[in-house]
């Protein structure tokens, strides 16, 4: 079964230079890396293969990899489409209007959370906190964050995904970082 | 040596005990689920609490805590009482309230911590979860909705079977335990995560729903279906042997327990020859015990001494073999062997056939030979051992026979005697890294020596031993590993060819060429029947096997758990097994049948008690009077160098679950064979 799934050899330079990072004999600390490896090679999710293919690698048991997979959320073990939408959920984000975000995903790719659309084209799930609070609510849709979303800028971003687009990522209201959304209001004078 | 206080108490630790160990060698009870002395700690599920100073102002987990000097434990304070019942309102939060349909009900080690920490009430009021069964094999039945986490069985798994296939996927609230891809457990120990499984989620399938444990009657025994001799104890009820469970011996099985030896307990009730039959018109028919005998010594008195013969099976009690030794003795007859796989071991010298470095010992060595032997399934419990010296002391394993997965790597050198003459001759690296070794070992079995050649293979394992250094001050390195319980019992007494004597090879032919009139076997069943010839066959066992179908009469014996016998395993230790039912019908003791025998033969032995035999055996061989021991043996003399073959050695087991007339009736064994050996292995749990 394993043979189904092998790195290509970009994947496999990669892998040699993460596994070489370990002291000889704690190869296996790269399973992490490796299985992420694995599951951008594999299109977003890692299947049964795959894991196993890790596992042969870093002459691990099949069991201890499956764990370690299973235990990361951010290792999917089922397939998802081309645009994984993570919505963030947790506290901040709820308060900023995260409900509204979650009716728009539906609206506009037919899928509830835990779904896949049935072009293949996204996947929606519910997460817990993705660490950027200051911009919430936020989503994360494959490796890009986008911040201080409202109804009518997700629904523009995941529209320009549906039309194959690749919408800017970060801040939808023109923020660069967490400062203010309404300019300065401190250190505002000269020298500042 | 640190001093801790214990609850106001200051005791003395070794270094590197725990503060669970330093509290229990202070005499106080901890509870656990997680910690179990034999396996990693794991430190997950928090019921082992103390309150430690100096440190941080809060309950520490004792089971990973380590002892510094000076250090203060308090067990049974009220922060600990809190955080105690606190650890278990948790852990009954998941935990369902089916303890009237759970078969661990009554020793389980939740239900009984929850007696001194439970509440009585449940706060919690959202959905409790619940976890899909898993498939994991014919033995462990699995209600995973009950399983709390502590991970007992996946540490078993990787550190002591050594089949990594257990995990724990998933986490927090969707934790779950399970095979990989809930293929089944493929391990000879499987079954000991079900003791290992301090709540109901691994169960016995076989026993399940059979009996409760308070309803059953326990003896404490021995196991006879291997030659290690695990401490064991049969569960009955009335007549039945429900279950067998391993006891706690640390010189020979730990507390660990072969399937086999667990689950085989189910044929004890089939294919029982519960009375005497007598061959007639070609047919075996039912009979008394006098017409039996009657028919017997018919044939004996038309025979003389020297055309009787008699085999010792694998199963046999040692006093039985003794009693039909000198019956066969006052009949005339020499032509009696216990060695019915034609093994060329001789009985003379004790250090020839014994594991001399003991079954425990062999955690202590660092270099390993293996010759013609897969202990994994020859004895499931030395190779724990084996791993156990790999595993923690680094040991090298090299074999010379079967290449098989033993659970630890094994460099295999190569097939056959060729192989095993260039190490013991000096030519091959390996000798050298068996000088070299501090406390190197051979393990010799059964395949190599239960062949034409055996003699030979036994004397060059000798030289092996001689020219690699294998024995030296207080260690001695030369070990056979036996795969019959009866075997060294057998050859302590001498079960063996008397002067111009034929052994089994003799006797079969013998038999064949119509030398032989007569041939007694004792529980034998491994032996060409098919060669016997027309010779009279008197067959005396417990099971309907190949024996009793070849058989003119038969007489029913008693299993190893329906009577009192002595064994002695394979490091030579005597052990005794005791009675926990009575045999089924008309079957008797088997050292009874035998002296009931020699009066109606007019042989008479005039024992009237066991105890009487036994101590018989003890004037003939003072081993015996050392019950649980070892008694070491002298490295004296013994091997005849000869030509070897060139034949590569083979395992003599090539199904662990079905070795003897008892596990050949078992259907759990069946189901194993088939789940296990015949290849249906790896079936998904959901093909039902």
């Amino acid at each position: 079964m394993s043979d189904a799934f092998a790195f290509d050899d970009v994947c496999r330079a990669r892998a040699e230079t993460i596994v070489g990072r370990y002291p000889e004999g704690r190869q296996q600390s790269a399973v992490i890396p490796l299985l992420d490896l694995a599951q951008r090679q594999a299109g977003g999710w890692l299947p049964t293969e795959a894991i196993e293919y890790v596992a042969g690698y870093l002459d691990m048991p099949k069991i201890r990899v499956l764990e370690v997979a299973s235990f990361y959320s951010m290792f999917n073990l089922e397939p998802v489409g081309k645009n994984f939408v993570q919505l963030c959920r947790t506290t901040p984000c709820w308060l900023r209007g995260s409900d509204d975000l979650r009716a728009v995903a539906k609206d506009v790719t037919g899928c509830g959370l835990g779904e896949t659309s049935p072009d293949g084209a996204f996947t929606v799930v519910e997460v817990e906190c993705l660490g950027a609070c200051c911009n919430a609510p936020m989503v994360q849709i494959n490796d890009e964050y986008y911040e201080d979303l409202t109804a009518e800028s997700f629904k523009a971003v995941l529209e320009a995904l549906k039309r194959g687009e690749t919408p800017e990522p970060g801040s939808q209201a023109g923020r660069t970082g967490s400062e203010p959304v309404e300019g300065l209001t401190t250190l505002t004078g000269e020298g500042a | 040596m640190p001093k801790v206080t214990v609850d106001g108490v200051e005791i003395e630790v070794p270094d590197g005990v725990t503060a669970l160990q330093a509290c229990e060698m202070a005499g106080k009870e901890i509870p656990r689920f997680c910690y179990h002395e034999r396996l990693s700690v794991a430190g997950n599920c928090r019921m082992c609490l103390v309150e430690v100073s100096p440190g941080p102002p809060k309950p520490a987990a004792s089971c990973a805590l380590p002892i510094n000097e000076g250090m203060e434990i308090k067990t049974d304070t009220e922060m600990v009482r809190n955080a105690r019942n606190g650890v278990m309102e948790f852990l009954l939060i998941n935990h369902p309230l089916d303890c009237p349909i759970c078969d661990q009900g009554g020793e389980c080690d939740l239900q009984d911590q929850a007696m001194a920490y439970g509440r009585d009430g449940s706060r919690f009021h959202e959905h409790k979860r619940a976890v899909k069964d898993k498939h994991m094999g014919p033995l462990v039945k699995t209600i995973m909705t009950r399983c709390i986490h502590c991970t007992r069985c996946v540490r078993f798994a990787t550190e002591i079977a050594g089949v990594p296939e257990l995990g724990l996927l998933g986490r927090g609230e969707h934790a779950e335990i399970t095979t990989y891809l809930e293929k089944s457990l493929d391990s000879e120990l499987s079954a000991n995560v079900i003791d290992l499984c301090p709540v109901g989620a691994l169960t016995s399938k076989p026993y399940a729903f059979v009996s409760r444990p308070w309803e059953l009657e326990r003896t404490e025994s021995i196991d006879v279906l291997d030659a290690v001799g695990a401490a064991i104890r049969v569960d009955s009820r009335q007549t039945e042997v429900l279950r067998v469970l391993p006891r706690l011996n640390e010189d020979v099985n730990e507390e660990w327990l072969g399937d086999k030896s667990r689950y085989a307990c189910d044929a004890l009730t089939r294919q029982r020859l519960d009375r005497p039959y007598v061959r007639r018109d070609g047919k075996l028919q039912e009979a008394s015990w006098d017409e039996a005998f009657a028919a017997i010594a018919d044939k004996v008195k038309a025979s003389s001494g020297d055309r009787i013969a008699a085999i010792a099976g694998d199963l046999c009690d040692t006093e039985s073999m003794f009693a039909l030794k000198q019956l066969m003795g006052a009949l005339g007859s020499s032509n009696i062997d216990c060695r019915q796989d034609g093994a060329k071991l001789p009985a003379g010298s004790r250090a020839a056939y014994l594991m001399n470095t003991g079954i425990a010992g062999l955690e202590d060595t660092d270099a390993v030979l293996l010759v013609g032997t897969n202990p994994r399934w020859e004895a499931p419990l030395v190779n724990t051992r084996l791993r156990k010296a790999w595993l923690q002391g680094g040991a090298i394993i090299a074999s010379v026979g079967p290449q098989t997965d033993m659970s630890y790597p094994v460099d295999n050198l190569g097939a056959g005697p060729d192989t095993l003459k260039s190490i013991a001759d000096g030519l091959h690296p390996f000798a050298e890294t068996l000088r070299n070794a501090e406390r190197p070992a051979v393990i010799v079995g059964m395949g190599a020596l239960a062949r034409d050649d055996g003699a030979a293979v036994l004397a060059a394992v000798r030289a092996l031993a001689d020219s690699c250094n294998l024995v030296r001050d207080g260690w001695n390195g030369f070990n056979v590993l036996h795969t019959a319980a009866a075997r060294v019992g057998g050859l302590d007494i001498g079960f063996v060819p008397g002067e111009g004597g034929r052994d089994v090879a003799g006797i079969v032919s013998g038999a064949g060429a119509g030398e032989i009139d007569m041939v007694f076997l004792l529980g034998a069943d491994e032996i060409d029947m098919s060669g016997l010839g027309d010779a009279f066959v008197v067959y005396q066992g417990h099971h309907g096997d190949a024996g009793a179908h070849r058989a003119d009469v038969i007489l029913p014996g008693a299993a190893y758990t329906e009577k009192n016998g002595t064994y002695v395993n394979t490091e030579g230790r005597v052990q005794l097994a005791r009675q926990a039912v009575q045999p089924p019908g008309d079957a008797r003791g088997d050292w009874a049948i035998v002296r009931a025998l020699s009066g109606v033969l007019g042989a008479g032995l005039d024992y009237v008690a066991l105890g009487d035999v036994r101590a018989a055996m003890v004037a003939a061989n003072p081993i015996f009077d050392n019950v649980d021991q070892v008694t070491a043996a002298d490295w004296d003399d013994f091997g005849e160098p000869g030509e070897m073959g060139t034949d590569s050695f083979e395992s003599p087991v090539d199904n662990y679950y079905m070795t003897d007339p008892i596990s050949r009736a078992s259907e759990t064994m069946a189901e194993c064979t088939r789940e296990f050996v015949a290849g249906d292995g790896g079936r998904a749990g959901t093909d039902g």
